[in-house]
């Protein structure tokens, strides 16, 4: 397991440098002189001299990105163009918001789609499977960002048993708190939640028919044991994999929803900064969202290989 | 597979009933059926829709905004221009599948040839995969962000992003084919038999892998059609006055108070394409099984 842990660190580290390269290429890549773009509203040649030289653009390309990645490192993200302010501080405020709508919606996720998926593997073949069945096609199949505005327009405008926009800290008041992000958690969650309800439904169908199943079953075990203990236990491992994997789709899900939802967090941020043409945000914005893919998906390797026996033993994820 | 058909190079016979048992698989799947109907009928609608739109996509009339649907002239109603929500749906629904198609195309001119590498070649297999971990880092919105930084936001713009997302699961699915066709009897023979290896991968590997590769662009189409959706949502993509489903969607936000029902009928429209895609997808995908008629 050691040799496995060791070579999934190495390969991390390795598409990070390979991010971090293509992302800094991308950054050259912008339309306009880099220094121009950095300068905003203040753009006297002595004022672009001292950003050449603040930023070592005046230096060969690869003393450029070691000075790069140092400065990534350290967390500075340069300053925002349009409002003045580091990127890092930025950053801060609104990280915590997505971070706290994406955990939700896996939470949300999970439980509905474990639940779904179980139920439809248990009743084969009877309504309550094309029930479930249908309704993860229909969460594949409709636009996340289109039910996030139906929400808004027939439950929040409508009723207003839902605030329609705007965020209030966890810290300042939990319980108001709740009641913005649990709309657009909700949302964010469906599809998520579809996906992870048919690969619960196929993970369960397989072992159902498995040996192990039919031993436990054939001791007298009641047929509920039988799920929750046996059966069960390796959805665990299918909604870890799913997070996994689909945490690309999330990370993208949190950006509409947010904007859908007027949630001042990082997707926010991005779309913001993309209409102003806020290059070092942008920058900043793809930097982290691929470190945080690659960081993120070593540790569900790592939660992988605790979770299943198999891969401990194998080395090799099965 | 029988015992009688032999996988044999030139295994034509046995490739003709493979084909039909499919079809007749398919056939006999109501769900395969209505979902192919209904995609022959938009793809039918939308290569016409040019010709056959009640009013041009731009013709506005501004003595009519928001007309509701079942206006007379105006089935559908129209837009806060006082342009034909019909036509603009139409051809919205036009771009929406030229943008599945040409994402889909995309992952797959690149993702083919490196997934079968990949199966094929074990030295290549660690560099493509360190490649099929780079572009996952990037996910979709962010590489279309990227993208639109770079070189502004367009339809074809936001299909390359989309296209390139695609492509990790191309190489994923394309590569364990491989994997799996390269350990039969009839590769093995090919290669005593002295074929070069890309004569192996053309004529042997490909043409059997073409089955899990169908199954994989029938699923990336509604996912790049929820893409386009999305981007142009953003106004990261197709940008108008061109009409788009995704941007009719927030023009709609934009005029929620006046005309709510603008709302509702891009996003069915969105949704019946992505869901009979993904039917039909399903039902390919359980056609195609070899483990017969598992559902």
């Amino acid at each position: 397991m050691a040799r496995y842990l060791l070579t999934r660190a190495w390969q991390s580290a390795l598409t990070l440098l390979l991010s971090t390269i293509v992302v800094f290429f991308g950054v050259r890549a912008l339309p306009g002189d880099p220094a121009l773009a950095l300068a905003g509203e203040d753009r006297s040649p002595e004022a672009l001299d001292a950003i050449r030289r603040h930023y070592g653009l005046d230096q060969s390309l690869p003393v450029q990105f070691a000075q790069y990645v140092e400065r990534m490192a350290q967390g500075d993200f340069g300053v925002s163009i349009r409002t003045g302010t580091p990127v890092s501080s930025m950053l801060t405020t609104a990280l915590p918001v997505t971070a706290e709508l994406a955990v939700l919606a896996i939470l949300l996720a999970t439980a509905l789609g474990v639940g779904a998926g179980v139920l439809a593997a248990v009743r084969r073949g009877r309504p309550a499977e094309w029930l479930a069945n249908g309704l993860a096609l229909i969460g594949l199949s409709v636009p996340h960002f289109w039910l996030g505005l139906l929400a808004i327009l027939y439950l929040s405008v409508a009723t207003g048993l839902f605030p329609a926009s705007g965020f209030v800290p966890i810290l300042e008041d939990p319980v108001d708190n709740l009641h913005h992000i649990v709309l657009p958690a909700v949302i964010l969650g469906t599809g998520l939640a579809a996906i992870i309800m048919r690969q619960t439904r196929s993970a369960m169908l397989d072992s159902l028919s498995s040996d192990y199943v039919r031993t436990a079953k054939a001791k007298g075990l009641r047929p509920r044991a039988v799920i929750t203990q046996h059966a069960l236990r390796n959805s665990l491992i299918v909604v870890v994999t799913v997070v996994g994997l689909q945490l690309g789709g999330l990370i993208s899900g949190a950006v509409v929803t947010e904007q859908i939802f007027g949630l001042p967090g990082f997707g926010k941020m991005t779309i913001d900064a993309v209409f102003q043409r806020d290059y070092p945000v942008i920058q900043a914005v793809v930097l982290l969202t691929a470190t945080a893919y690659i960081v993120i998906n070593f540790l569900v390797d790592l939660l992988y290989s605790v979770i299943d026996p198999r891969i401990r033993v194998t080395g090799d994820p099965a | 597979m029988t015992v009688l058909t032999v996988p044999m190079a030139d295994a034509g016979p046995a490739d003709v009933t493979r084909r039909t048992r499919v079809l007749r698989r398919l056939r006999r799947n109501p769900l395969a059926v209505v979902s192919f109907v209904v995609l022959a009928l938009v793809a039918v609608l939308a290569l016409l829709s040019p010709w056959i739109a009640p009013y041009s996509v731009d013709q506005t009339d501004f003595a009519r905004t928001f007309a509701p649907p079942g206006t007379p002239g105006h089935v559908l109603g129209t837009d806060d221009l006082g342009r034909d929500v019909l036509s603009r749906i139409m051809l919205g629904a036009r771009a929406s599948l030229q943008v599945g198609i040409l994402a889909v195309a995309t992952s797959l001119v690149i993702g083919v040839p490196l997934g079968l590498a990949a199966g094929y070649f074990r030295a290549w297999d660690a560099v493509i995969s360190r490649f099929t971990d780079l572009l996952l880092a990037f996910p979709f919105l962010i590489m279309a962000v990227g993208l639109a930084a770079i070189r502004g936001a367009s339809l074809g713009n936001a299909a390359v992003a989309i296209g390139i997302a695609q492509i990790p699961g191309v190489i994923r699915v394309v590569r364990s084919d491989t994997l799996r066709l390269k350990s039969l009897d009839f590769v093995a023979a090919a290669v005593v038999d002295g074929a070069s290896d890309l004569w192996v991968l053309a004529k042997h590997i490909l043409p059997n892998a073409t089955s899990v590769i169908l199954v994989q662009a029938t699923v990336a189409i509604p996912a790049a059609i929820l893409g386009e959706a999305v981007l142009s949502f953003l106004g990261l993509g197709i940008q108008p006055p061109a009409p788009s489903l995704g941007t009719m969607l927030a023009t709609a936000q934009q005029f929620a108070a006046r005309a709510p029902w603008a709302a509702v009928l891009p996003g069915v429209v969105i949704m019946g394409l992505a869901l009979a895609f993904n039917v039909f997808g399903d039902a390919l995908r359980d056609a195609l099984d070899p483990k017969g008629d598992r559902r």
